[in-house]
């Protein structure tokens, strides 16, 4: 605890606190309905699709990577929701095909065009997002708290409409719903919550804040609302813990949030298994 | 006016025509059964009636004022609710969402009508129960009790009884018979279980590529 005061007053500790919460409380909102929907691997697939995206930022030289990775991102989460359907996509095998082919190209236009003397620290830290989230801009700390007011305000708004397709979506389409609309509107907020997520945990890892608050929630929730709400305070006290300590032991940030929610998850099978 | 009304009508997906030359005309009232073998298209026709894709040719006219979306559905169970964490209010009240519009929670009346159903579809004594604990006859009861929020004219029944046992069957079908007798309701049932069809239907439609709509004759008292 003594030790932990002093890094406290830092703006950067602050910062980096601020914006993983948020993030973890965004991901872990998508991530029940995602989990429930069948789709877990969607974050995993889109983190790929972002570092491609990312690697294509660096390449052209860009200043602000952000205005070319955040609308492919979403492009691709677009495609991949909405698509299916209309191009005859099987969901996990395109998630699949397009994870992996973002991955080499980003990873080939890396080593073809890439003026860095550092190339495989480079990738490693988008992959891992090592240090990323400790240097953050005070910009990309008002666009992160102004992008998860909005996701959270969507989700109290919209909540019976979200628990209604992510239930049954012939269902709710049949009762009037434009189902449609609701899936292009989730497309667009994962794809923006997971270009957001790989500062914190970097693109290999995104899917642990996208699936183990879920997961964790349901060993002891029966209710959708208890699912909901208990994977959002699992997933901020994970962010909070596995931050801190990082910040403290001087471990990497994404991989100890990771196993900070590993740890929660055993533990609440372990409490569910109890319960019953 | 018929409540529900085809003329000739096809089914089918964009290049596989399914069933053509459809015709037939429900009153309210009428317990319509649909049978026919696997794959013949009556899922297919029933999801066409609820305007969740469009005929490939014809007229389906909803009279008294019905649009597509006031229309009871009970959908085939899927893999995904078998194991959904949400508590039997919870998914009944997702019965509402098209009434709520774009208000964020239930009114007064949308809670009533919620509590109505479940006290109608005897499973109010569970409203706290999670989904996936109860039994598949229970579950059914649910998720009709769900399709009872958003409709009260005309219920769409896609194989009711599928998966039940003999008793749960039996339950289901009283359920049904009760809903069309006592309050009325004009029920369109999918089935397979040809017992229940001649026992209650008063109409049947034999779907296949040249689809047969029949009246049943009135049973008289001690016939089976
Ligand atoms: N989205 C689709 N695109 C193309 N064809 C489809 C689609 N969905 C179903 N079909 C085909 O339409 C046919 C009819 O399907 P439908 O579900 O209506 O049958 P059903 O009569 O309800 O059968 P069951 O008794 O097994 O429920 C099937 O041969 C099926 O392969
Ligand atoms: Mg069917």
């Amino acid at each position: 605890m003594e030790k932990l005061v002093p890094y406290l007053s830092y703006p950067f500790v602050q910062y980096a606190l601020v914006v993983g919460v948020l993030i973890a409380l965004c991901s872990a909102l998508l991530g029940v309905t995602l989990v429930l929907r069948r789709m877990s691997f969607l974050g995993d697939g889109l983190s790929h699709a972002a570092f491609g995206a990312m690697s294509l930022a660096a390449v052209l030289n860009l200043t602000d990577d952000m205005l070319l990775v955040l609308p492919l991102t979403v492009l691709c989460a677009i495609v991949l929701l909405c698509g299916g359907e209309k191009w005859n996509l099987q969901g996990d095998a395109a998630i699949a095909m397009v994870s992996v082919s973002s991955l080499a190209i980003g990873y080939l236009l890396m080593n073809l065009f890439s003026s860095s003397v550092n190339l495989s620290g480079d990738v490693c830290t988008t992959l891992f997002g090592s240090t990323s989230i400790l240097t953050l801009r005070t910009s990309e700390v008002w666009l992160c708290v102004g992008l998860s007011a909005a996701v959270v305000a969507l989700f109290v708004l919209c909540y019976h409409k979200i628990f209604a397709v992510t239930f049954d979506e012939t269902f709710a389409q049949a009762t009037g719903m434009k189902v449609k609309v609701y899936r292009m509107v989730l497309a667009v907020v994962i794809g923006v919550v997971i270009v957001l997520a790989m500062n914190l945990v970097g693109s290999l890892l995104i899917s642990a804040l996208i699936v183990f608050p879920a997961l964790s929630a349901m060993r002891v929730m029966r209710s959708f609302r208890g699912v909901v709400i208990g994977a959002a305070v699992l997933s901020v006290v994970c962010a909070l813990a596995g931050i801190l300590i990082s910040v403290v032991v001087g471990t990497p940030v994404g991989s100890t949030v990771v196993v900070a929610n590993l740890a929660v998850f055993a533990l609440m099978s372990v409490v569910g298994g109890v319960k019953g | 006016m018929a409540l529900l009304q085809c003329e000739n009508v096809a089914l089918g997906y964009q290049k596989t025509v399914l069933v053509e030359g459809l015709n037939l005309e429900v009153h309210r009232g009428d317990y319509l059964c649909v049978i026919g073998d696997n794959g013949v298209g009556k899922s297919t026709f029933v999801r066409t009636l609820l305007g969740l894709q469009p005929a490939l040719a014809g007229r389906i006219t909803l009279g008294e004022g019905l649009r597509p979306q006031d229309l009871g559905y009970l959908p085939q169970q899927t893999v995904v609710q078998r194991d959904f964490p949400a508590t039997v209010e919870e998914i009944v009240r997702s019965g509402c969402v098209s009434r709520m519009g774009w208000r964020p929670t239930l009114s007064k009346a949308e809670r009533a009508r919620v509590g109505e159903n479940l006290e109608r579809m005897g499973v109010a004594h569970l409203s706290k129960r999670s989904y996936r604990t109860l039994s598949g006859g229970q579950q059914q009861r649910v998720r009709l009790a769900r399709a009872l929020c958003a409709a009260d004219t005309l219920l769409l029944l896609d194989e009711p009884v599928a998966g039940l046992d003999p008793e749960g069957t039996a339950e289901m079908y009283q359920i049904i018979d009760r809903l069309n007798h006592e309050d009325g309701m004009t029920i369109l049932m999918v089935s397979h279980d040809l017992e229940g069809v001649r026992a209650y239907a008063t109409h049947i439609l034999r779907m296949g590529r040249e689809p047969r709509f029949y009246a049943v004759e009135p049973r008289k008292e001690g016939d089976v």
